[in-house]
């Protein structure tokens, strides 16, 4: 692959029933580009974590996935309240979610510690008050 | 074994079966999505009692080969639906998650 593919996706801040439809895109043009099922799996499960945390926590915000030679690069941008403390907010089972969004089976605290995981690495930029930036990229 | 036999021999419910010929690796139990996308593997079964349409998408960037409702939990039609667009295999139990994955231990 010389050139880079770029995608940009608008997440919806107020349809919880739809969160993942960005993620699913994705996961199908990885498919149809070929790429191996692993690769896939963990580019989708990091980028829908990454989606259904903007979701609840942000009211919706951007994504966009560059895929090139050696790597698919996500970014996820939000205008949040974003995070008081990163470092808390990366352990498992640390959550904020509300009751109503825990009753849908999230806010297990999980999340960024599943996007860290799934990807070779992984910056947040936060400020409060004004959003959160989260880079990932997967290696091929 | 494939999601086919696999419904066939626990006699399970089929909601949709969207790739009946798919092949079963292993299986996965729990409710809480974010910690299934955790732990589960691709090509697993995974046995939930949570039926909102999330559960559609996490099984589908999960990569699962089926998901198996336990103790008969209510399936509205807009997940049945969304399996179907989604060619996600979709099964139901009437037996409890326990007694179910004792059974689903036995055979795959």
């Amino acid at each position: 692959m010389e050139e880079q593919l770029r995608f940009r996706y608008e997440v919806d801040g107020d349809n919880f029933t739809s969160a993942g439809e960005a993620s699913v895109s994705v996961k199908k043009k990885l498919r149809q580009l070929g790429f191996a099922p692993e690769i896939i799996r963990r580019v989708s499960i990091a980028m829908y974590e990454g989606e259904i945390n903007m979701v609840i926590h942000a009211h919706g915000g951007r994504a966009d996935v560059v895929v090139s030679k050696d790597k698919i690069e996500i970014t996820l941008d939000d205008d949040g309240p974003g995070i008081p403390n990163v470092e808390l907010a990366m352990q498992e089972g640390f959550s904020t979610a509300p009751d109503n969004i825990r009753s849908l089976g999230f806010g297990a605290g999980m999340g960024l510690p599943n996007m860290k995981r799934y990807t070779d690495t992984m910056k947040i930029q936060t400020e409060l008050g004004k959003g959160t930036k989260i880079i990932m990229t997967v290696n091929i | 074994m494939t999601v086919n036999e696999f419904a066939k021999v626990l006699e399970l419910e089929q909601l949709n079966i969207a790739d009946g010929d798919r092949k079963i690796n292993g299986a996965y139990a729990g409710d809480l999505l974010s910690w299934v996308m955790g732990r589960t593997a691709g090509d697993n079964v995974w046995v939930t009692i949570m039926t909102n349409l999330n559960i559609c998408a996490v099984a589908s960037l999960a990569d699962v080969a089926c998901i198996v409702i336990a103790d008969n939990a209510e399936v509205m039609k807009e997940v049945t639906d969304t399996a179907k667009n989604k060619n996600i295999n979709l099964l139901r139990s009437p037996l409890p998650m326990y007694e179910l994955c004792v059974n689903i231990n036995k055979v795959i």
